[in-house]
């Protein structure tokens, strides 16, 4: 192809980045549910593969780019940074509301509400330890890092809120976004294990785990019925971190470190 | 028509965000409290209402159903733009801690899932319904 011939191609994907994305993310799905079938025998689900590949590619876009926005940093792929943008998967997700069978959803209230308190708390505190187990002794570093194993939005609005240093608060980052990608991979691979087949643990799921990326495609990777009980709790978690962390989590840790 | 559908959701999602925008406000704290919560709550509620009244129409569900069905795939589109090179470069802590984090929060499912006794299952809420929906059609013939 000519250097003219490559402008042009260049132009056009850009210019439709976001048909670019559908068209991607559709051959990505075809592959892995031809993958999933053929490899795996059904066993595993062709979502579970695509968000891998999803991952995978993220990374590899990391690397090339040195971007944060992983594929979606390669200017001919931004449309991925739309498509899977905050505003249109919040839009999809209220969408699967349609699906929430509203008596079972009230029955789980309850214990879905302690899950999403627990899982704020307990979070928290496991990264407070581990920041005290890696040496650091003030209170605004640890309840930062802590807030960080809470969801990756938790840990910056923290910091933000306490005055952390930069360092700390791409750690606290950090911690979250494996958090959420751990989630991702590995919910298919344990939901046998830990009942996660029913509405009600799926509620109980959103709460504890809250990250709302993993939550849901660990949903979507296990069963798509459950994806709306999933969210309909974890959308709830950011915002509870984001309430409890800089506020009583924190003053809990200043008193402690004096 | 779709677009109702569409604009319906749109509709309740933006104000599930100012709603969730204005009880962060309330709270004294910088981000959304339960935004998407709010908004699926509203749309739940704004199908009970026009079902009853017998305006849900095939049209406004598809418009609907159209986005539900499209949440895989951007699911994956999100997948794809995750820093996820950030992720594996942040050294052992950032590691450990997202992984140990996450066995503690599956174990407290599978303790919370027994404690509060068995549930039925995905599977066996659907077989029922069918089996309902059967049984009702043949009362009807």
């Amino acid at each position: 192809m000519t250097g003219a011939g490559i402008t042009l191609f260049d132009h056009v994907l850009t210019a439709n980045a976001l048909l670019v994305a559908f068209a991607m993310v559709g051959i990505i799905m075809w592959l892995s549910n031809a993958l999933a079938s053929r490899l795996t025998g059904g066993r595993i689900h062709g979502s579970a593969i695509a968000i891998i590949i999803g991952l995978a590619l993220a990374f590899w876009g990391g690397i090339a780019t040195g971007g944060h926005k992983g594929l979606s940093d390669i200017p001919v792929l931004s449309g991925f940074g739309l498509m899977g943008g905050a505003m249109l998967r919040d839009f999809a997700i209220v969408a699967t509301a349609c699906e929430v069978d509203i008596e079972r959803a009230k029955r789980a209230g309850l214990v879905g509400t302690i899950a999403l308190v627990l899982g704020t708390v307990l979070p928290f505190l496991f990264g407070a330890g581990l920041a005290w187990a890696f040496g650091y002794r003030d209170a605004v570093t640890i309840s930062t890092i802590g807030a960080g194993a809470v969801t990756y939005i938790v840990g910056p609005v923290t910091g933000a809120a306490l005055g952390a240093a930069p360092v700390i608060v791409t750690l606290s980052i950090g911690i979250g976004v494996v958090k959420s990608v751990v989630v991702m991979i590995t919910t298919p691979l344990v939901a046998r294990f830990i009942g996660l087949d029913n509405p009600r643990t799926a509620m109980v799921f959103g709460g504890m785990m809250g990250t709302v990326s993993g939550v849901t495609a660990g949903l979507a990777a296990t069963d798509r019925r459950l994806v709306p009980y999933g969210a309909l709790t974890a959308t709830f978690h950011t915002g509870l971190g984001c309430l409890l962390a800089p506020s009583i989590l924190y003053f809990a840790v200043l008193a402690v470190t004096g | 028509m779709t677009i109702s559908g569409v604009a319906l959701l749109a509709l309740c999602t933006l104000l599930g965000q100012v709603l969730g925008e204005l009880l962060g406000v309330q709270l004294g704290v910088k981000a959304n409290v339960g935004g998407v919560g709010i908004a699926m709550i509203l749309l739940i509620a704004a199908r009970v209402w026009l079902t009853d009244r017998k305006l849900w129409t095939a049209g406004v569900n598809q418009g609907v159903m159209l986005w539900a069905s499209l949440y895989i795939p951007i699911v994956i589109a999100m997948a794809a733009q995750q820093d996820v090179a950030a992720a594996v470069s942040g050294g052992p802590m950032v590691l450990i801690g997202g992984i140990c984090v996450v066995c503690l929060c599956f174990a407290m499912v599978a303790l919370i899932g027994r404690m509060s006794g068995r549930s039925e299952t995905m599977d066996e809420i659907e077989a029922r319904e069918r089996l309902a929906s059967i049984t009702e059609q043949a009362d009807t013939a």
